[in-house]
């Protein structure tokens, strides 16, 4: 246990801000996670605020119902439901809402960790995007081969395989950025492309994977019945909500354990936060950085599995560079402050944002889903900006404690 | 002979070895294009134990790749080969998918060159691309909508120059939400103002460039006789970059403030406004690249349609090791691989997605450091704090 090697790093909530700001952290990205932890929930919650507020002003401005518009988005994300006064039709339309929310909420949950776990180690991972489009591919070719395997064993070996692939492609990055340096932002934005166009190729007319029953459709084949993740909650005809979620919370756990309660997560929290002091301390920094790449892919890759074997079911060659829940869980680690329980928060928020402005729960009548999902590209870019300018929120929370005399500062 | 012209030598005769297998030449036996490629491989060698490691690193590469390829070229069929390799055309269609990402790809330069990453690049070329076509449809003059574009741009570029400078942001993060906010804005207000219809056809465009003697010369003509306004603009743009940064005192003091922002400040140079002005002419000029897109050559707009340019443009920097002349050839490079992909389809269309991947693989070796490692500004990435 990390008892051996001295005492704690000051990761945590014990890190007050303004030693984030002063950062003994070496790496930007562990400057910034430093930061992001910084603070408590204040700051998060103050963030997701101004990009509403900002947001709301943006549909001011052209012309449209600020107050309305939320309303009605956020009838869209069911979240009413929890609400015991719901009912009738309303709750049956709620319960369906919030399955979309939640199906949303389970990819990002793990696209977050890929990118959370990556800045714990002080490492940038912009590639969970591609991390989990490769998990994805080899999950829908497990899937939907393999028509004679039992169900159980076929769905395992599926969700596994397409962790370990999402996984191995992340180490790419890693074993750059141990051996030769490589710098990992730029590596893993050339995988992204990468694992586009092989998904490009693999599903594409004459592809090795496209299906064998619509020759003319660049179109993955289909996942056998047997090898779809079960619904445990609404209509599998109508996209119920798939066991997959509790993957995704698994996750979380094994998230928080390693990183709090192993000797590895020591590691890679001191290599974090200060790769040299690390490095002399006798860990082995290259090690961690491919280590820690392969973990990160492993949520990725994960989450492409689950996706296709919950409820896409199969993979076609325009929705590959649309996809963008590897590049949302920048965002959801960014706002979740890297954190386990800040990351499920940041996915529910971004998965309800994205499912309420769904073409499929977005009432028409009162806000244009399409236009809607692009205020969602506009309230994200505002988030992700607000989180990366420390300044900015720091000095709006020192302002803040200013103004509220019998709060003042409680850390040093 | 220096080793890098041993090295050149080889690269160019790798090149011939494919050449003479293809039209025109079209030599049906792989004989003389094996005895050309071993040539080429053996300049590789040598230039390799002389020690210029990338080029001869390179000149085997090609080598090798133009001996595979004359091999594959002498066993197609004649007429499948002549519908693909259409020289004149093959090069027009590489400037036309070169102009963007050389625009881009300056832009990125000039922003990192000054110590500020900009993986914003995508998002102002679409801001371009957009605002470009919104105001030539708006004012009816193709010179205006480029300048409200580039505008556009160059406003993404204060607000990433604004979080990364003064409020000293991570600039990967800022980054990644210029991305972000040039998506939404772009699909909100392209949707909000032109629905579901798009943009209308007669949006004027920025013309193509009739060059007097030579449009009727065969083969140059068709190459490059009538290429694009903004193509030329995008040449001149990469010599002007490349005099500003290496021959006048304003490029030396940029490049200084990229690679040492404090010994800069000591001797009188303000970081802080050499870095602004940079950042936004980086979005000015990626979003002259997506202008091109909207206005320049299609005459439409899409949501998202500069489709990953920006960041192709990212790796033509780094793959041109921070150097506007670098970045053009690989720009013209991945442009050259986008315009053969475009009609490989007559072979394999499978064969010809994958080609779309060859720039990011390219550029993945490149940092990798397997062919002489691309050097970044040295303060690249590190926000500057007065003292």
């Amino acid at each position: 246990m990390s008892d051996e090697r001295g005492p704690e790093p000051p990761a945590g909530p014990a890190l007050s801000a303004d030693a984030a700001l002063d950062g003994a952290p070496a790496t930007p990205a562990a400057r910034l996670a430093a930061y992001v932890r910084a603070g408590g929930a204040i700051v998060p919650v103050l963030t997701a605020l101004l990009a509403f507020l900002a947001g709301g002003l943006v549909l001011l401005v052209t012309g449209h119902d600020p107050i309305g518009t939320y309303r009605a988005i956020l009838d869209g994300t069911g979240l009413s439901w929890v609400l015991p006064w719901t009912s009738g039709d309303d709750r049956t339309t709620a319960a369906l809402n919030l399955q979309q929310t939640l199906i949303i909420t389970t990819p990002l949950i793990l696209t977050g960790l890929a990118v959370a776990f990556a800045f714990r180690a002080g490492l940038f991972n912009i590639g969970g995007q591609g991390q989990y489009l490769i998990g994805s591919f080899v999950a829908v070719w497990v899937g939907s081969s393999l028509p004679t395997l039992p169900g159980v064993v076929h769905i395992v070996l599926a969700v596994v395989l397409g962790a370990l692939a999402g996984g191995a492609w992340a180490a790419i990055a890693g074993v750059l950025k141990a051996t030769v340096g490589a710098n990992e932002v730029i590596s893993t934005i050339m995988l992204n492309y990468i694992a586009i166009w092989i998904g490009a190729f693999l599903f594409g007319l004459g592809g090795p994977l496209q299906s064998n029953t619509q020759l003319s459709v660049p179109v993955s084949n289909d996942v056998v019945e047997t090898a779809k993740l079960p619904v445990f909650w609404g209509d599998p005809q109508l996209q119920g909500l798939h066991v997959g979620l509790f993957i995704a919370l698994a996750a979380l756990i094994v998230f928080w354990v390693i990183l709090n309660r192993s000797t590895t997560g020591y590691e890679v929290r001191a290599v974090g936060l200060n790769p040299e002091a690390a490095r002399y301390g006798g860990m082995n920094v290259g090690r961690n950085y491919v280590l820690v790449m392969a973990l990160c892919g492993l949520f990725a890759g994960l989450a492409g599995a689950v996706d296709v074997l919950g409820w896409q079911f199969r993979i076609a060659t325009n929705d590959i560079p649309a996809s963008k829940i590897g590049f949302l869980g920048i965002a959801v680690a960014l706002l979740g402050r890297n954190t386990a329980v800040g990351t499920l928060a940041a996915a529910l928020l971004f998965g309800a944002l994205v499912s309420g402005t769904s073409q499929r729960n977005l009432d028409p009548a009162v806000f244009e889903p399409e236009l809607a999902s692009n205020l969602t590209f506009i309230i994200q870019g505002l988030v992700v900006l607000v989180v990366s300018a420390e300044v900015l929120v720091l000095a709006l929370l020192r302002a803040g404690r200013r103004l509220v005399p019998w709060r003042s500062r409680s850390s040093p | 002979m220096t080793p890098r012209r041993i090295g050149w030598a080889g690269v160019a005769l790798g090149v011939l070895a494919w050449f003479i297998a293809l039209p025109p030449l079209l030599v049906r036996t792989p004989v003389p294009s094996l005895v050309i490629a071993v040539a080429a491989i053996g300049a590789g060698v040598w230039a390799l134990r002389c020690g210029a490691k990338r080029l001869g690193w390179g000149a085997i590469a090609v080598g090798v790749v133009g001996a595979v390829g004359a091999v594959a070229s002498t066993r197609s069929g004649v007429t499948n080969l002549e519908d693909v390799v259409v020289w004149s055309a093959l090069i027009a269609a590489m400037l036309r998918f070169a102009t963007p990402l050389t625009f881009a790809a300056l832009g990125g330069i000039v922003s990192e060159r000054s110590g500020v990453v900009n993986i914003g690049l995508e998002g102002m070329m679409l801001m371009g691309a957009f605002f470009g076509i919104y105001g030539a449809d708006l004012t009816g003059s193709w010179l205006l909508g480029l300048l409200i574009g580039m505008g556009a741009g160059g406003a993404l570029g204060l607000v990433h120059a604004a979080f990364s400078i003064h409020l000293r942001a991570d600039q990967i993060v800022s980054g990644t939400a210029i991305n972000l906010l040039a998506l939404g804005i772009t699909g909100y207000v392209f949707l909000s103002h032109y629905g579901a219809e798009g943009t209308s056809d007669d949006v004027p465009r920025a013309p193509d460039v009739t060059l007097p003697l030579i449009s009727d010369v065969a083969f140059i003509g068709p190459a490059i006789g009538r290429a694009n306004l903004l193509t030329w603009m995008a040449l001149i743009g990469v010599a002007g970059l490349a005099v500003f940064l290496f021959k006048t005192p304003r490029g030396l003091r940029l490049r200084a403030v990229g690679e040492s922002p404090r010994a800069a400040a000591t001797v009188g140079v303000s970081v802080i406004r050499t870095r602004y002005l940079a950042v936004v002419t980086s979005g000015v000029l990626a979003a002259m690249g997506g202008a091109y897109l909207s206005i320049g050559f299609l005459g439409s707009f899409n949501q998202e349609m500069t489709a990953g340019r920006g960041f192709i443009a990212l790796a033509a920097v780094i793959f041109g090791n921070w150097r506007p002349g670098g970045a053009l050839a690989a720009a013209l490079l991945f442009g050259f691989s986008s315009a053969l992909a475009q009609r490989l389809p007559a072979f394999s269309e499978s064969t010809a997605t994958l080609f779309q991947a060859l720039p990011y693989v390219l550029t993945l070796i490149a940092v990798a450091g397997v062919i002489g490692r691309s050097r970044p500004p040295a303060a690249v990435g590190q926000p500057y704090v007065k003292e």
